[in-house]
């Protein structure tokens, strides 16, 4: 599979995935071993890059994503991370965020080296850097989708609350068939997709146990 | 190679996985009575059938003989 993995990215030029379109398929070398992103299906998964082992935000964000991890298997979500260093690095930098600063890091980490998943994501961006992959996170469902995706830059660390809020507001989306509005967090409101014909946007209105501001904007408790 | 040591024995957690598949079990049941995540538990096994220590059938595993004996062997080595 790595074969035909490597001639797939050697032949297809560097592009972003796309929102509501498969994620696209790698195998990788881990600290955890060799793995696919196939051996995720069933799980939802927080694929994320970060710049260097060994520096001070990257340090902060993966104490931050450790931390939160229970709670994200919680809700039945993974992690896998990435950067473009050797799983040796890998290996010597997590034992030493567990050694100094008391934190185990309880998920596997990509070494892409030969910067394949980092090309296939869309993941480096030559404008802060040739060699490191920028701070990017995809949200990839059980079904291997891709939902969302974040880009930050490489001097500002993350906010994995903000993660974990957006993988829960996807699955509620899915769960019950609504959107969720602005600044959203769990028992929150929850938006009724706008009804489609007139005749349903009548319907609407008069519907119980939905309050609207008008005829496309109604909202409910779960 | 994750399960299997330069040694040729199992890693800990890889002779507890093959210990479970003394019959045909899906990842997702074997993940559920290990304690291992599913994507590990579906990376060890695909390690596992490339070294012929266990057999796919119909999305199940089971040990193979020559997983049996790599077990019994790695067993000694953590007594």
């Amino acid at each position: 599979m790595a074969t035909g993995l490597v001639a797939e990215s050697a032949l297809a030029p560097p592009s972003l995935p796309r929102l509501g379109s498969p994620a696209p398929q790698f195998e990788a070398p881990t600290t955890h071993g060799v793995l696919r992103l196939e051996d995720f299906r069933g799980s939802w998964l927080i694929l994320f890059s970060h710049p260097a082992d060994f520096t001070p935000v990257c340090t902060t964000e993966f104490i931050a994503f450790a931390q939160l991890h229970p709670q994200l298997r919680e809700i039945n979500c993974e992690l896998l991370g990435l950067s473009i260093d050797s799983v040796y690095s890998h290996i010597a930098w997590v034992r030493n965020i567990e050694d100094r600063l008391g934190q185990k890091i309880t998920f596997p980490v990509i070494a892409d080296l030969s910067k394949e998943v980092a090309t296939l994501y869309g993941m480096i961006m030559p404008g802060e850097s040739t060699t490191e992959t920028s701070r990017c996170v995809f949200i990839i469902d059980d079904k291997q989708i891709v939902r969302a995706m974040i880009y930050y830059p490489l001097s500002t660390g993350r906010n994995v609350q903000e993660i974990y809020r957006l993988v829960q507001a996807l699955q509620t989306s899915d769960k019950h068939g609504v959107a969720t509005p602005a600044n959203w967090t769990v028992g929150g409101k929850v938006i009724i997709p706008p009804p489609r014909t007139q005749e349903m946007a009548e319907e609407r209105v008069k519907q119980e146990g939905v309050e609207c501001k008008d005829w496309y904007f109604c909202t409910k408790t779960l | 190679m994750a399960c299997i040591n330069n040694d040729g024995t199992l890693t800990e957690s890889a002779r507890r996985l093959l210990g479970k598949l003394t019959v045909p079990t899906a990842p997702e049941e074997l993940s559920k009575r290990i304690g291992q995540p599913v994507f590990r538990v579906r990376s060890s096994l695909r390690e596992m059938e490339a070294a012929g220590l266990v057999q796919a059938s119909e999305g199940k595993f089971l040990m193979t003989e020559a997983g049996k004996k790599l077990t019994a062997e790695s067993s000694r080595v953590y007594e």
